[in-house]
């Protein structure tokens, strides 16, 4: 009895609150990390005023959305009003539920169709994206929803089809099993799919409404995006979920194309001292590396513009996925199952 | 746990047709397609209960929305309630709940035909895939081929214009 309470109770409740609270710290150190490298990019000095280089900034921007006047415009639909930030939180946080951090223990859940539960859940984040901006009732969140979801929509495609051909490759949909074969095999799956690699986290950054694909929050154009009418505790959480997402993306990009937590040439074996480096740490190191790419981007390449993004999107993203899907399939067919 | 995710459906649907905004329709269905979903899983369908939110939250719902808030920006009042169509569509309801009465008071169940699916495929993927390309191989072709069809006739709709342009 005690067992069984241990085992389906205790220890996933134990996992799930550790998850939740680095995803929160990431969140906080992420808002910061933004700061700071674009700052730095920029040959500026960034927040320097509340602790050392600013590093309570974090802190003091918590402790202000939370004591914010919540404003909820009169003519906003009110229960989807407040839906949307709900339904855009839950999600991001979902999908770390089949996120592998380690091997055995340091994952909540190894599902056997993982990578579909993940793009099934991340599909709800557009649908919140898209009554955020409807319900505030005014016309430039709602032309942020929309044009969010288009992007969204368009981009979720060739993102799909990258990870089918890694599933050819890996004979699995269960992101654990992804990662035992590329230990299996001893090659990182990039290598093998570069084309697919590429595309998924560009695509990744799109989903993200991250720069240089940020049109659905272009505040030239659109003052704040679909979030313009939300403040205080809500608006964090459409924040929150930005930054969250950013998180998932990277880490579904390190467990897909990247080895997960296995370290660099699993099975080379004079490089076995890499080995006195914890398997989680290999993972988070992977995982900040894209974190910081992703700032990186955003300090280096202007905004795309908005049919240039679709053009990108469908005449070149879609066709390249696909011919790759289908020449992964040739090859494994040609070589594996003659 | 079967009739507490069933009722949630039913209470879903209800909202579907009584809410007077397109909007709140569309998400009540969401919810509707949801708790589907949920009841796939306690099927130990997890495959397809995944593949039904992908589907049709993600996409077929999303499509609702766009269509839906583009309509209805002007007649933010609501859509009416009641419609001329009302009297067909309370004559087919009889007739569908006539049919399920029929069957649960006879207590027929349809036979399902059980797939042979070879041992050692571990996972409703693998069985799935197995009964899909071997045994139910034609009408899924069929079902490709109708889509594909529906696909080019949606592109044909919209090209229209083109010729046109060029005189």
């Amino acid at each position: 009895m005690v067992e069984l309470f241990m085992q389906y109770l205790l220890w996933p409740l134990v996992k799930i609150i550790v998850v939740v609270l680095f995803l929160v710290l990431m969140v906080m150190a992420m808002t910061y990390a933004e700061r700071k490298v674009v700052a730095h990019i920029q040959v500026r000095l960034g927040p320097m005023r509340v602790g050392w280089h600013g590093i309570l900034q974090p802190v003091a921007d918590t402790v202000k959305l939370l004591f914010k006047e919540d404003i909820i415009p009169i003519k906003a639909d009110l229960p989807v009003f407040i839906l949307a930030p709900i339904l855009v939180a839950i999600p991001a946080f979902l999908v770390f539920a089949v996120i592998p951090f380690g091997p055995a223990p340091f994952y909540i859940a190894d599902i056997n169709v993982g990578i579909l539960f993940v793009l099934a859940i991340s599909s709800f984040g557009i649908l919140a994206i898209l009554l955020g901006g409807w319900a505030a009732n005014s016309k430039y969140p709602f032309m942020g929803g929309l044009r969010s979801c288009a992007q969204m929509i368009s981009y979720e495609l060739p993102m799909g089809l990258a990870v089918v051909s890694v599933l050819l490759v890996a004979q699995n949909l269960s992101l654990v099993s992804i990662v035992e074969w590329q230990q299996k095999s001893g090659w990182w799956l990039f290598a093998l799919q570069p084309v697919a690699f590429v595309i998924y986290f560009i695509c990744g950054v799109a989903e993200t409404n991250r720069c240089p694909f940020d049109l659905p929050e272009a505040e030239s154009e659109l003052v704040g995006g679909f979030h313009t009418e939300y403040s205080g505790l809500r608006f964090a959480f459409f924040f929150m979920a930005e930054y969250i997402n950013m998180v998932a993306i990277s880490a579904l990009t390190v467990v897909l194309f990247l080895g997960g937590w296995l370290r660099p040439f699993p099975n080379v074996a004079w490089l076995s001292f890499l080995d006195y480096v914890p398997p989680v740490v290999w993972f988070l190191l992977k995982t900040f590396f894209f974190l910081y790419l992703y700032l990186w981007i955003r300090g280096t390449f202007p905004r795309y513009r908005f049919d240039q993004l679709m053009a990108v999107g469908w005449k070149w993203f879609l066709p390249i996925t696909l011919a790759n899907c289908i020449v992964t399939a040739g090859v494994l067919l040609f070589f594996y199952y003659r | 746990m079967f009739y507490f995710l069933a009722a949630l459906a039913v209470g879903f649907s209800i909202m579907v047709v009584i809410t007077r905004i397109p909007v709140h329709s569309a998400l009540s269905l969401g919810g509707v397609l949801i708790s589907i979903a949920a009841i796939f899983i306690t099927l130990e369908a997890e495959f397809l209960s995944a593949v039904q939110i992908l589907v049709y939250v993600g996409g077929i719902m999303v499509l609702f929305l766009f269509v839906l808030m583009l309509f209805s920006i002007e007649k933010w009042g609501g859509a009416a309630l009641h419609t001329r169509t009302w009297k067909t569509a309370v004559a087919l309801g009889v007739v569908l709940a006539g049919e399920l009465l029929f069957f649960v008071w006879k207590g027929i169940t349809p036979s399902l035909p059980q797939i042979a699916t070879p041992a050692g495929l571990g996972g409703n993927i693998e069985a799935m895939g197995w009964a899909l390309y071997q045994r139910y191989l034609l009408p899924f072709e069929v079902a490709s081929v109708l889509l594909l069809v529906a696909i080019i006739g949606a592109v044909l709709f919209t090209r229209k214009q083109i010729p046109k342009d060029n005189g």
